[in-house]
């Protein structure tokens, strides 16, 4: 997407010499001072070590990195936050690409349901969080109440795993609008022609589906499994705070929380500044899958 | 077109409308609890049906009731958020059209430079550089300002890329025209650029503004004080799962507040919203 800039015939343009730089001012004197500086500055702070009462630092290269890398509330954390990611995403992609392909084969109030569907897109993430919390929680949550009828002892406040359940269903819940309308907009670009031929020589709906419909589903598939993993790495802070503040123990600190209560409330900033810098090397690699590979290799050919 | 037999049309029905049951159900229920006594709602089950106390609830919440728990009234709390989510959709658009104008219809020095300094941004969400971030906000004395709730957010590569791609589109023949008829740059900006890039402001400006309205990191670091505070973090700020004296019933009437002007947003401007989804994130 980058290259066709290169490749672009010499376009007409205006002369001006100075106008230009008057155009970009504002947007570059924002990048400059608010994440060029700040990330600069992570990366400096990443490399010192504070006494505590910060009154020294000491230079001290990738002694925080070894530190960081090497302690177990750390490696627990990068458990959580795979667990929680992937989780996510599977759970908010099946389900949209579930309603997607039966809201393909309805006609009439297709309109109507896709309506009803794009709400959650709408709630922040915490008070989605709040909300699905409001219906679990464990003294007076409806839902929790159903469940403890079935003889389910339910309590996310206590019981790490419960917890991590009820937060991955707020964070999927959430995503489902976003990635309905992606794979609405991919199914209707499936060749009709294909899947009729395939119906003629045959083969069953399950079957069409599955040799068909998923693999030219490819690159939206692969293309939402990056932004619905981005989305559940950074986005769902607002959640994690709002529910369960890492706990119970740390069963749900995730990498950004983490950073977040190193850096806020335990104070302890190379710690925290070296995870900054780690989550960047993973967004830059995120980004990075998302635009070399999304765009050139999963496609149609 | 396949027939579709009438038995698989039923079976897709039943399961769309099982599917909004689940996705509309947690926003459904917290509209009746916001309608219940908080006696109700502090002994579950709830009813499924809205109660008689909308009246009662929603006047309490707004006038006073909110502001005796968290010290600032709704009005307050909703003029925050409101401010942010236009300053960050305004902001954002007006940047980012400016500087794609700028690497698109000029050549000027260090031009790829600029725009690989935005693009990279992308690379750098807020969560990676919270500690750093804030003492700068810390430093240009921007705490509990609108300014440092709004003016870092609206730095960022998206909005830029979807308006250098828009306007990559724009054929030279109608830059062109305008030079021969002696449009300069600014005429040719507000007159034929703006117009045509009316559909893409707005489907950004949808895009931008449920964005501003749902942050919540960055409004929790750089609000101190309660006056400040967006209507998301305030509602974080009132509920208190083990405390047995949270208002729930007032609780409920602010999560409304908070969630119904950002889906009224989606809702109504679908058409852009849903166009501008799908295509400025391919």
């Amino acid at each position: 997407m980058l290259d066709e800039e290169t490749k672009l015939t010499p376009r007409v343009v205006f002369p001006n010499k100075v106008l230009p730089y008057l155009l970009v001012a504002p947007q570059l004197a924002i990048t400059l001072v608010f994440f060029y500086w700040p990330a600069g500055q992570a990366l400096y702070q990443s490399m010192l070590r504070q006494d505590p009462f910060g009154l020294k630092s000491k230079f001290v290269w990738f002694a925080n990195f070894r530190k960081v890398l090497a302690d177990p509330a750390y490696l627990n954390s990068i458990k959580v936050t795979v667990a929680f990611s992937l989780a996510t995403a599977i759970v908010a992609m099946a389900v949209a690409l579930l309603l997607a392909v039966m809201a393909e084969k309805v006609v009439r109030g297709k309109a109507l349901y896709r309506t009803l569907m794009i709400w959650p897109y709408a709630v922040a993430p915490a008070i989605a969080g709040m909300l699905w919390l409001f219906l679990f929680n464990p003294s007076i949550g409806s839902l929790s109440y159903v469940l403890r009828s079935l003889g389910i002892a339910w309590d996310p406040l206590l019981n790490g795993s419960h917890a991590m359940i009820l937060l991955v269903s707020a964070a999927a819940w959430k995503q489902i609008s976003y990635n309905f309308l992606f794979f609405v907009a991919g199914l209707q670009a499936v060749p009709k022609t294909l899947i009729e031929a395939a119906a003629i020589d045959g083969a069953r709906e399950t079957k069409r589906f599955w040799t068909i419909i998923f693999p030219l589903l490819a690159p939206t598939t692969f293309f939402l499994l990056v932004v619905n993993t981005v989305y559940a790495l950074f986005d769902t802070f607002g959640i994690v705070h709002a529910v369960t503040g890492g706990g119970p123990g740390k069963t749900t600190e995730t990498l950004v929380y983490k950073v977040y209560n190193d850096g806020f409330v335990n104070l302890i900033l190379g710690d925290s500044a070296a995870q900054s810098v780690i989550l960047m090397v993973i967004v830059i690699a995120l980004t990075a899958i998302q635009f070399r590979y999304v765009e050139r290799k999963v496609h149609y050919g | 077109m396949i027939g579709q037999s009438p038995l698989r049309i039923l079976i897709a029905h039943a399961a769309l409308i099982l599917g909004i049951l689940i996705v509309a159900f947690p926003i459904y229920y917290t509209f009746v609890a916001s309608t219940q006594t908080l006696q109700t709602i502090l002994k579950p089950p709830l009813p499924l049906l809205p109660g008689d106390q909308f009246w009662n609830n929603y006047s309490e919440a707004l006038f006073g009731g909110v502001g005796r728990i968290g010290g600032v009234s709704v009005g307050r709390l909703l003029l925050n958020t409101t401010v942010m989510a236009l300053g960050v959709a305004v902001g954002k658009i007006f940047i980012s059209i400016l500087s794609a104008y700028a690497i698109v219809f000029f050549r000027f020095p260090l031009r790829m430079t600029f725009f690989w300094l935005i693009f990279i941004t992308l690379m750098l969400p807020v969560e990676v550089r919270i500690l750093p971030t804030y003492k700068v906000m810390v430093d240009l004395g921007m705490i509990d300002t609108y300014a440092g709730l709004i003016v870092p957010l609206i730095a960022s590569a998206t909005a830029t890329l979807l308006f250098r791609q828009f306007f990559m589109t724009i054929p030279g023949e109608l830059v062109e025209a305008a030079r021969v008829d002696g449009a300069g740059p600014w005429r040719f900006f507000f007159d034929i650029l703006l117009p045509l890039s009316r559909t893409n402001i707005a489907a950004l400006f949808v895009i931008l503004f449920i964005y501003g309205w749902t942050q919540y990191l960055w409004p929790l670091l750089v609000t101190n004080s309660n006056d400040m505070n967006t209507i998301v973090i305030a509602l974080k700020k009132m509920v208190s799962f083990a405390d047995a004296d949270t208002q729930w019933h007032l609780v409920m009437v602010t999560a409304m507040l908070a969630i119904v002007p950002p889906i009224l947003v989606v809702v109504l401007m679908q058409r852009w919203f849903v166009r501008g989804l799908v295509e400025s994130e391919k």
